[in-house]
Order: structure tokens, then sequence, then C-alpha cells
């Protein structure tokens, strides 16, 4: 035996079970990483048909498809289903699979409670899914589900919804908790903070906002289920209760929870973008520090979802240029991407071409921020499709490129075979151009004041949301593309080397391709 | 330190973290309370009667308050103030009332709850006595006149002119069973 292991083969270590027990028992990062990544792309085609659903209606002004009632539930459930089911579970799953082989360590710290907040997630949006099924419809009253939208006026499948968020929590925190084990406790011998990959270190900064603010996520749905079963007033006035305290709450919890959503995006396109430019990256010291400077500001800059629900001026005043000061830490992300490229070897391989849209039009979606930030002027923005403009630009070109770029970036590091270049390039430019022509004309009929939310609009606004209609429909059907060259890819396709990227480092390309069922047994020595 | 034994310490650390967080999340709803009050967010006034005396009455300043009834959604009393509106001099003593009847063919409990605007006058707004510190309980067809009577602090600020007291009705009955059941041994 220790022959074997003198010899680095590893062949000592079982492969995975056979059948569908392997799946459901797995403690294996691999394993885990893989059915998150399937889980949370099997939720982004669902919660993208919801908004096939919103956009069919949208197509034309007036009534057409559904029922207002059902088109509240669709942008609820749409929303709910790409923060929590698509997004999230995509990043934590990218964290599964990439971590323990980016820092050389043999698994996650925690495999087994790994797979116990895997298996919480289908049961979650299970729960969540079914709502939309029983006797009076699912959640209606947004993904924010204000108080008293969400109490007194619910659907009695409120607790259902309250019921799946508790689940999806949970599961966040205990991903969350076992991500910060492993970075910090099974880092390889001379791999230092400071030498981590930035994917691992906007990891670790992401998992720190999971277990701060997924609890108080978790303290306000008990709230607001205190409040419709035993008789507590939180946001009743009746009973002295305030609705403007859930927002705070909520805000408290949400605000971070755009930064979850979008740092794992910034580590991931940090890894790419220096990999396809030949180039180490530009500042990583002040990557680490800005990452860490956006995640303090999150928490303190809630209110600015509430510029019109009437703080005082102070709090408007201080809100406001606390919002604005996160661009000066963005700003320096930005500037250090820009800057590894420059000079670079660049080649426009897919991942790269994600991350290079993702560097562009996340900085589009950051200025259009620094628009609604400004408290007199959000007056006029707030709750119109100019608000929906913005955070899609920096959702889809955003979170969602960012998970595009990494999955073609490591799929042949998963599967051992190199994807489809073409048929990647072709998903690239029909995803960029369709999420371009989906979500700008929003800003325009946002600035002209058509409401977000709403099924039907004024017809002076036909024309921009055919054109949006159209470019959502040609986004949504390309993501079956997507499907399509991950399937292949799997299949077969040419073999791809340990290190299949020119200029790609890190310790995942020393393992072999695929990566073997059991990696670093013995941790790699980090010089 | 084992591997095992710091992953140990480690969780148990984050564990711990979760539940404040978790527990952080509630200590918001007394946190915004205090906040609310001490610094007259969110036209929020104070639940209790208020105690100190204003002497002085700066007659230099007229302003006006504004009162404003709104039954909650499911409230069927007739509830209304006595009068639209009137001048006063911040530091005087006014008194408004408002009237209260109950339509309908059983006995009902009421909250009536205040809010002030501008919100940056509420901080400024005294009330001795409210009908709104406590529930109402009205027998079918019973009428009743409730006091409110306020000072506005002279120290309000100069802009403001002219203040809304508003008050929505909510029906409590059955939030307050109690009551409720006492009301209902009455009526019989």
């Amino acid at each position: 035996m220790s022959a074997v292991i003198d010899t680095h083969h590893h062949d000592h270590a079982h492969g995975p079970a056979k059948g569908l027990m392997r799946w459901v028992l797995t403690t294996n990062h691999k394993d885990i990483g893989s059915m998150y990544l399937w889980f949370s792309f099997a939720m982004f085609l669902l919660g993208g048909s919801m908004a096939m659903v919103i956009r069919a209606e949208l197509f034309q002004p007036g009534l057409q498809l559904v029922q207002p009632e059902f088109f509240n539930q669709m942008t609820t459930t749409h929303g709910l289903i790409m923060v929590f089911g698509a997004v999230m579970p995509a990043f934590v799953g990218l964290a599964n699979w990439m971590i323990p082989l980016m820092i050389g360590a043999p698994d996650m710290a925690l495999p087994r409670m790994n797979n116990f907040s895997f298996w919480l997630l289908p049961m979650a949006f299970g729960l969540l899914v079914s709502t939309l099924f029983m006797e009076g419809g699912g959640p209606n009253f947004g993904w924010t589900f204000y108080a008293p939208l969400s109490t007194t006026y619910a659907p009695p499948s409120v607790t259902f919804f309250i019921f799946a968020i508790h689940l999806a929590g949970i599961s966040s925190i205990m991903g969350a908790i076992n991500i910060i084990a492993t970075i910090l406790n099974l880092r390889a011998p001379g791999m230092t903070l400071m030498k981590m990959p930035l994917f691992v270190w906007t990891w670790l900064i992401t998992a720190f906002l999971l277990i701060a603010v997924m609890p108080v996520l978790a303290g306000v749905v008990t709230m607001m289920l205190m409040d419709i079963h035993f008789g507590t007033s939180f946001f009743n006035a009746a009973g002295g209760g305030d609705p403007v305290m859930f927002q705070h709450i909520f805000w408290f919890f949400g605000h971070p929870e755009v930064y979850i959503m979008i740092l794992p995006a910034f580590g991931a396109v940090s890894q790419i973008i220096p990999a396809f430019s030949r180039k180490p990256l530009f500042g990583y010291t002040s990557m680490v520090y800005a990452t860490a400077a956006i995640a303090f500001l999150s928490f303190i800059v809630w209110a600015h979802h509430m510029f019109t629900v009437g703080i005082p001026i102070t709090g408007e005043l201080f809100f406001m240029y606390a919002t604005m000061l996160i661009a000066v830490p963005t700003g320096v992300k930005v500037f250090n991407w820009v800057s590894t490229m420059f000079r670079g070897a660049l080649t426009f391989e897919a991942p790269m071409l994600f991350a290079v849209a993702f560097v562009i039009l996340f900085t589009i979606g950051g200025f259009s921020g620094l628009m609604l930030a400004i408290a007199p002027a959000d007056f006029q923005y707030h709750d119109t499709y100019f608000v929906v403009a913005h955070f899609h630009y920096v959702l889809v070109p955003g979170a969602i490129f960012g998970i595009f770029a990494s999955a073609y970036y490591w799929l042949p590091k998963w599967t051992g075979h190199m994807y489809d270049e073409t048929l990647a390039k072709t998903h690239f430019w029909m995803s960029f151009i369709g999420m371009n022509l989906a979500f700008f004309p929003m800003h325009f009929v946002g600035l002209a004041g058509m409401p977000r939310r709403i099924p039907d609009y004024n017809v002076m606004f036909a024309n921009f949301n055919m054109i949006s209609s159209v470019g959502a429909f040609m986004f949504g059907v390309t993501q079956l593309l997507f499907l399509f060259i991950v399937i292949k890819c799997i299949k077969g396709g040419k073999k791809a080397a340990a290190n299949p990227w020119e200029g790609a480092e890190g310790l995942e390309w020393t393992v072999p391709s695929p990566a073997p069922y059991h990696t670093f047994s013995t941790p790699p020595e980090v010089k | 330190m084992s591997e095992t034994q710091s992953n140990r310490r480690l969780v148990g650390k984050l564990v711990l973290t979760v539940f404040g967080m978790f527990g952080f999340g509630f200590l918001m709803v007394p946190l915004y309370d205090v906040m609310c009050d001490a610094l007259g967010i969110n036209g929020k006034t104070s639940g209790t009667a208020y105690q100190q005396e204003v002497e002085q009455i700066d007659s230099s300043r007229t302003l006006r308050v504004q009162f404003v009834a709104t039954r909650a959604e499911g409230m069927s009393w007739d509830f209304g103030p006595e009068a639209e509106q009137l001048s006063l001099h911040p530091g005087e003593t006014r008194e408004m009332l408002f009237l209260a009847h109950n339509p309908t063919d059983r006995p009902m409990v009421a909250q009536a709850i205040p809010s002030v605007s501008p919100s940056i006058a509420a901080a400024y707004f005294h009330k001795t006595e409210c009908f709104c510190f406590t529930q109402q309980v009205l027998q079918p067809g019973e009428s009743v006149e409730m006091p409110v009577r306020f000072i506005v602090d002279p120290a309000v600020p100069a802009q403001v002119k002219h203040l809304t007291l508003a008050y929505t009705l909510f029906d409590v009955s059955e939030r307050m069973p109690d009551k409720l059941a006492a009301a209902q041994a009455q009526a019989h």
C-alpha cells in the first residue's frame, strides 16, 4: 500500500459508488459540486421560463396571455428562483468543485454537512414551486416580499414560501460554514492567505457575508410567520408594529445579498482574465482589499432601497454618500482587470469573451446604480423599469456571465474534454446580443416612467417592450444551446491536457483532466 | 491542534455567529423603535402621555394642525375629527375631539394608530392625553367622543408651518379576546 502512495498515483483510492445512491449519499466535493451546478442550471431554466412568460405578456400592451394575478406570481417566483435557486447554488457548486483543487485540499472540511446542505435545496425549491399549484396561488408579493403584502394580504401558501426560504437559508449557511472551514483549515502547506487565488479570496469574504445576513433573513421570515399565525404585530400597525421596519430588516439582509451574488463572479473573472492575457493579475493585494471594502460597505447602505418611504434628510444623505463610496473599491477592481489586459497577449476563447463582456456590462450596471444612488433623483426612478434594467445588468452579464465564464474555463478540468469552441462562441454572441436587446431598452422606458411588476403598460412603451421581449426570447433559447454544449463536452471531444490553457496558473491545473475522484490526498508543496 | 479539533473550534465559532445574527435580526425591532423615538423618524409619536410642562408660549408663530381619520381595511366604524383643522401657537395646549360610532350589531374593540407628518415634526408633537393610548370598546350602536390633547413644542423647526395628525383606526376585536369578552358580557 505504501509503495502505491509513494508513487503519488492514488491508485489505492476507491472510485465513486455505483448507481443512484452514489449521488444521494456522496460526500465527495466534486460530486456535490456537480450536483449544485446541475441543480442551479435546472433552476435557471425554470426561472428563465417564468421570465419568458413575463416577456410574452409584455410583448404587446394590454392583457393577452395571463391574468395579473398569475403575472404577479411569475415576477415573484422568477426573482426568488433566480436569486436563491440559480445564482447562489451555482457559485456554491463552483466553490465545491474548485476551492479544494485551488488550495490543495483533499476535500471540503465538512463533507457530510456538504451533502446535507445540497439536498436541502431540492426540498426548498420543491416546496416553493409547489405553491404555484395551491389554492390561491403562489407568492405574488414580489421577491422582496414587503409586509403587509406578504402577511396580511398574502395568499395562504405564504407559509410554504416561508419554510422554503428557511430551508434555502439553512443550506446557504451550512455551505458558507463549510467553505470558511475549508479555506482556513485545509490549505496546502505554504499556501498563505495572500497567496490564495482570488476566487478563493472572494468566496471567503462571500461566505462571511452569508453567515452574517442569512440568519437575518431567517429572522425576518420568522417574524412574518409569527405575524401570520401567532398574533404578533412585528409589521402590523394595529398592534404597534411597523411595516416600514420590514423593509429595514429585509434590506439589511438584501443589500449584502447582492454582493453575495457578485463577489464570487469577481473572483472567477480575476482568474480568467490573467489566464487569457498571459500576464499575472494586476494589483492582487488591492483586489483583496477592495473586495473586503465592498463587503464592509454593503452593510451600511441598505436604506438606499428605501429613499421614498420617508426617511429623514440626514438619513438620505448618509445612505446616498455611503452608496456612492462603493464605486471606489469597485472602480479599483475594474481598473485592475483592464490593467491586466493592457499589453497582454490576449486571446478570446469563450471564457475570456464572457469575462470581458462581464467587465464592460457590469460597469454599465454599476453606473446605473450610481444614478439610482442619487437620493433626489431616485424619486423619479423608484419602482420603474430603470431599476429592473439596473439590477439585470449587474446580475445577468455580471453574476451569470461570471458563471458561464467559469463553466467554460473549468469544463476541460471537470470533463477531461474540450468544449466545442465554435458553439461556445455562438452561445456567447447570442447571449450578449440577446441580453443587451432585452435589458438596454428598459433604461429608456424606466426613465419615461414605466412601472415595474405591472402586466400592462402605456402604448407609448410598446416598441421598446417588443424589442425587450425579442431579446429576452433570444437569450432564453440560447441557454438550451449551452445545455447542449455541456452535454456534448461530457460525452466526448478533444482530450484536454492537465492544463488546457496556455496562460492558466494555479494548483487546479496540476492535476490531470478530468480531475480524478480524489485529488491532493497528499498535500502539494506551495512555494 | 489536530485538523478535526481546529475544524470543530472554527465551526463552533461560526455557528455562534449565525445564532448571534439571528438574534440581531430580532434585536433590530426594539432598536428600530428606540431610533424612531429618539430621532422622530417615520412620523411616530410617543405611545405614552407627555409629562413635562411646556411653559413658554411662542405667540410669534402660528401653526396649522390638520386632522385626518382613516379606517383600516375591514373596519366598519364611523370615525372622524370634530373639525378638520385648527391654528395654534407653539407651546399652547389644545384639544380636539374625535367621534366614533359602532354601527354594527356586535361589540367591538378598536385601536387608533397616530402618525404625524412631516416626520421631522413628530418628535415635537407631544400628546398629553390621547384615545390612542388605549383601545376603545363600543357596544352595538354606541357612539363616543374621544379627546386628544396636545402641545407642539416651541422648539419645532422653523420650516414647519403645517402639521398633519393622522389616525388610522384598526379593528382589534380578535386580537383582544379579553376586552371583547368583557364587552360581550356587558352587552348581555
